[in-house]
């Protein structure tokens, strides 16, 4: 039966399910508790909500709100420490207090999981079809054929091209968005009723989180699942979900339909989230808008005191905050439930919604007045290249191929200036950062830094330079020396250069102010402060030397949504108050609309786009940049809705292979589109970067760029 | 998942009694001090040396005499810890012996463990010719017998004084750690801490003692003070061999050799007070190991401020 549903079109199926009648899946006040050493970690205090069939919930919150726990419990997954009590039903069975042996005949079969690491969720050691048809087989007795061809099928369905090759394939033979695809395939294997999703794209780069999530909806269309999607992404959320629930300190804090979610909140630090994210869509009149952080570090889950856990990060905070934990209750007739005591407040009016968090100012500095002609270049790249031997055998190494890792790419980057250098993983950013810093004579090319060449600088010179040019990592974690007290890593470049004790120790203490630190700070180990803190002590650290160049390399990729916002301020502010120049790397588009002055999009060791900001993101001309943009999720349901998405097919080719001519051309939705003498053109000529008629700043390469308005 | 850290119970200890501005060094030491098992086998080992150094004040027997009068006697107001067969004052042995175990233990530990950790890291972040040599002399040394080499050399070094067993042995014990050293740098060196230090100018010598030493002290100080039991094992079988130390010259090894037979018999004092200072010494030595551990390791509970 469960095949007739895979192979018939859910037309039948109601196209919006009503929220009425019974619910597929019910958590009525979940609570999960872990024993620890230092007191019992409440992880989930109260979960509820009810899930239809069809329909697509979405929880968000940030690393440590409970949403991941609050999943595992619906499967029986936590560990044999969690206590949990509360009720959760599917179709009115009772799931909580099930063995283990009667919760697997669920799990996998009733309710489906799609982790977040495809890697670690699929066994290296056996093949991915095996892998499918062990699924298939566990829950339904089927032949050893009929097994393979439905494997097959669902291979199919995900969008595998190729499917009885790659059912042969082990895992690591497949690249991460394919690996989730399949994952996707085993979870969607015996029809789900529910599939929970745990944060399954934030491992993957944009345009495969486009491909992902359109897997996902039509393995939804297919099955006709509920899915319950966790994730800390807004963006993914608003177009994907049909309800949210914001989850801060193990509670739900907000729910509600998406749209009253995202243009009526009513608790504020879904408002503070919601204002933390940084946005395609939205510039402001200096063509930023400034992010409004929520300050602060979430709540330890040990000994909460019966106060709401947001209230010392609230900006709307009163004394009954203080005095009881608000409950999740509408805020009016006909509003969405939300746990904020100030609720009727918000929703009357008499607090306006835009006015919760204080708008910060955008920093300007003296050069913002400078025209960029005028300022002198602080970073000049011409024609970088670097390739990697590919190396075979074992006894004698031969070379088989080049892996073309950055392969001529051109760029500057003036005094006071910011630019954004973006592009999926293996599209070179790192290599070329590591070039950059390494301050040698690269492969081909040159590298200049304040007009004198890296080729030609002598041991002392080098060591001088390296004062002027300093790096923030993207891990902050592990960017700092776990047993090195921070103080001695922030005075590390100072010794290095030669500062006495005393000083160095001066300066660690005014660093550690500037970046929003106490001086006392220093002697602790970096293991006792959050994310955000560890990321503004390696910001302290690359400002020791008074440097004018700072390369930032994901600086804020690995934070939640709240920090980071708070950090790109203090970056932004640090470049206005001691006039440096970033060269800021990154592979999410919106962070880099933020606070770049210009960005180039790099693609397979090319840059295929540069310009100035607004150019760029308005007019983009590339089809990839133009792909990258539209495959960006905007937290706006309505937007979402409306927009159509250009899907990039395929994977980044390897560097060790590049198509000839442009090398995009695999994937290029344009080249589709062009005639056979067109399509020659694009096979046989790299196309080189040409500015765009019209436009001082702005340059793409492609034979037939076009611009085209995607957000 | 939610494991609380520090960061967000706050512990929050301005750190009153201490100055606000403290190097990794006076931390650790700080860190070290509040560890009460540390203290107490630092302070130990200090007693230990000194008793080893001192001991020979109390007592107007040398480990040379023989009092051929009070042969096999008890522990006595004149011999404290009795004599053997042949009228040898064990008290005079034991602390004689100390000496040159405490000696050679530590020595052979600090060598051997240092010279691994120095070849093992530099193998590592070097690469290259560096690495090839370095695991080259590691595996020749590992395949070499030790005990067979050992024998073999020490007729060359016959007049020499005792204290060339302390290279000799540490010859010929520092290559599995080298070896585990090695592989833990390897991974070490590809972290980005490491990476910003390189860019930040910092030398290659001072990374490695800055950086990648203090992550792997761990493995070293676990090293140590299994070496430290270890030398003054081999140094012991050497000399019951006959190659390491001759009488008259006597080591904590060969008076606990000698005693051993008799540790089950009415002369147990014959190896019990000569085995009980091996042990003080190597407990010692683990609680300090131990507490500088701990003392180094952010992660550990024990020696934070409670």
């Amino acid at each position: 039966m469960s095949q007739n549903l895979l192979l018939t079109d859910a037309a039948g199926r109601p196209k919006n399910p009503a929220p009425t009648g019974t619910p597929l899946l019910s958590v009525r006040d979940l609570h999960v508790t872990f024993s620890s050493e230092a007191g019992d970690v409440r992880a989930v205090r109260g979960v509820s909500y009810d899930l239809h069939p069809g329909e697509v919930l979405g929880i968000v919150g940030e690393s440590g709100s409970g949403k991941s726990v609050s999943a595992m419990a619906i499967l029986g997954l936590l560990p044999d420490n969690a206590r949990i009590t509360g009720s959760i039903k599917l179709e009115g069975r009772e799931l909580l207090g099930l063995g283990d042996k009667r919760m697997s005949k669920i799990r996998g079969k009733d309710i489906a999981m799609v982790f977040q690491d495809p890697l670690s969720a699929l066994t290296p050691v056996f093949t991915v079809g095996d892998q499918i048809v062990e699924a298939l087989t566990v829950h339904q007795k089927l032949s050893r054929d009929a097994a393979r061809k439905r494997a097959l099928e669902l291979l199919d369905v995900v969008g595998i091209p190729d499917p009885e090759r790659r059912f042969k394939n082990f895992p690591h033979e497949f690249s991460g968005g394919m690996r989730q695809r399949v994952m996707i395939a085993m979870a969607i294997a015996n029809d789900p009723k529910v599939i929970l999703c745990d944060e399954p794209t934030t491992a993957l780069d944009v345009t495969i989180q486009a491909q992902i999530l359109e897997a996902l909806k039509n393995a939804q269309e297919l099955t006709g699942a509920a899915i319950l999607m966790i994730t800390h992404d807004l963006g993914v959320v608003a177009g994907f979900a049909d309800k949210v629930s914001v989850m801060y300190a193990g509670r739900p804090v907000e729910q509600g339909a998406v749209d009253e979610i995202y243009y009526r909140p009513r608790m504020p630090y879904t408002i503070g989230l919601l204002g933390s994210i940084p946005r395609l869509d939205v510039s402001g009149e200096h063509g930023r808008r400034p992010l409004t952080p929520i300050e602060g570090n979430p709540p330890s889950m040990v000994d909460l005191p019966d106060a709401c856990p947001f209230a010392d990060r609230c900006p709307i905070v009163t004394d009954i905050c203080r005095d009881a934990e608000p409950e999740l209750l509408p805020a009016g007739p006909d509003s969405h439930p939300s746990a904020c005591h100030r609720r009727a407040d918000l929703e009357s009016g008499t607090i306006p919604i835009d006015q919760v968090y204080p708008v910060p100012e955008i920093p300007e500095t003296h050069l913002d007045a400078v025209p960029r002609e005028q300022r002198s270049p602080v970073l000049e790249v011409k024609g970088l290249q670097k390739h990697f031997p590919l190396m075979r055998g074992a006894v004698f190494k031969r070379r088989v191929g080049t892996v073309k890792a950055v392969d001529g790419i051109d760029f500057e980057i003036r005094e006071g200036e910011t630019l954004g250098l973006v592009g999926e993983s293996g599209c070179g950013k790192t290599t070329t950062l590591l070039e950059i810093l390494e301050l040698v004579a690269p492969q081909a090319g040159s590298i200049a830094v304040f007009g004198s060449q890296a080729a030609n600088l002598s041991g002392r010179e080098r060591m001088e330079m390296r004062k002027d040019i300093q790096i923030v990592f993207q891990d902050p974690m592990a960017s700092l020396d776990p047993r090195m007290p921070v103080g001695e890593a922030i005075a590390e470049p100072l010794r290095t250069h030669g500062w006495s004790q005393d000083k160095a120790y001066e300066r660690v203490a005014e660093l550690l102010e500037l970046v929003g630190l106490e001086p006392y700070h220093a002697s602790r180990f970096p293991r006792e402060f959050s994310g955000g803190q560890r990321q503004r002590i390696c910001v302290a650290r690359a400002l020791a030397l008074n440097p004018k160049v700072v390369i930032l390399d994901e600086p804020v990729s690995a934070l939640d949504v709240s920090i980071q916002a708070g950090v790109i301020n203090l970056l932004d502010e640090l470049r206005a108050k001691l006039g440096l120049s970033y060269l800021f790397v990154a592979h999410d588009l919106s962070v880099v609309r933020h606070i770049a002055d210009r960005v180039a999009v790099m693609y397979l060791g090319r840059i295929v786009e540069i310009g100035d900001v607004s150019s760029v993101f308005e007019l983009p001309s590339h089809p990839y940049t133009q792909a990258l943009l539209s495959a960006i999720p905007l937290p706006d349901p309505r937007k979402e809705r409306e927009r159509s998405r250009i899907l990039l097919p395929g994977d980044l080719p390897s560097p060790a292979n590049v198509p000839s001519g442009c090398r995009f051309r695999d994937r290029c939705f344009k080249y589709a589109s062009l005639n056979a003498a067109e399509q020659s053109k694009c096979r046989d000529e790299d196309p080189v970067i040409v500015a765009r008629p019209g436009k001082q700043d702005h340059a793409a390469a492609c034979h037939f760029a076009d611009a085209l308005e995607v957000v | 998942m939610t494991a609380p850290t520090a960061a967000d119970t706050e512990s929050v200890q301005p750190f009153a009694a201490a100055p606000a501005r403290s190097g990794r060094a006076a931390l650790v030491w700080r860190r070290f001090r509040r560890n009460k098992f540390a203290m107490v086998g630092l302070v130990g080992l200090v007693l230990l040396f000194l008793f080893a150094f001192l001991g020979p004040l109390l007592t107007h027997w040398s480990p040379t005499d023989i009092d051929l009068v009070n042969t096999q006697s008890g522990p006595t107001g004149d011999h404290f810890f009795g004599t053997d067969d042949v009228g040898h004052d064990m008290f005079a042995q034991t602390v004689s012996g100390m000496q040159k175990s405490l000696i050679i233990g530590l020595l052979v530990a600090l060598l051997s463990t240092g010279s691994a950790g120095l070849l093992g890291t530099a193998a590592a972040y070097f690469g290259g010719w560096w690495e090839k040599v370095i695991v080259w002399l590691t595996d020749l040394f590992l395949v070499v017998p030790s005990l067979l080499m050992l024998i073999i050399l020490s007729p060359y070094f016959q007049g020499a004084s005792w204290l060339v067993l302390v290279p000799m042995i540490a010859l010929f014990s520092w290559m599995i750690t080298s070896r585990v050293v090695r592989g833990m740098t390897l991974t070490i060196r590809e972290r980005e801490f490491v990476r910003a230090a390189r860019y930040m100018g910092v030398p290659a010598w001072t990374i490695i003692r800055r950086h990648i030493i203090p992550n792997i002290s761990s493995i070293l100080i676990v090293d140590f003070t299994l070496n430290v039991g270890a030398a003054i094992v081999t140094e012991s079988f050497l000399s019951f061999l006959g190659f390491g130390i001759r009488t008259p010259n006597v080591s904590l090894g060969t008076v606990i050799n000698d005693g051993a037979q008799f540790a089950s018999t009415d002369q147990w004092y014959l190896f019990v007070f000569p085995a009980s200072v091996l042990v003080l010494i190597i407990l010692c030595v683990n609680f300090i190991g131990d507490g500088l551990r701990d003392a180094l390791d952010p992660n550990s509970t024990g020696a934070s401020a409670r």
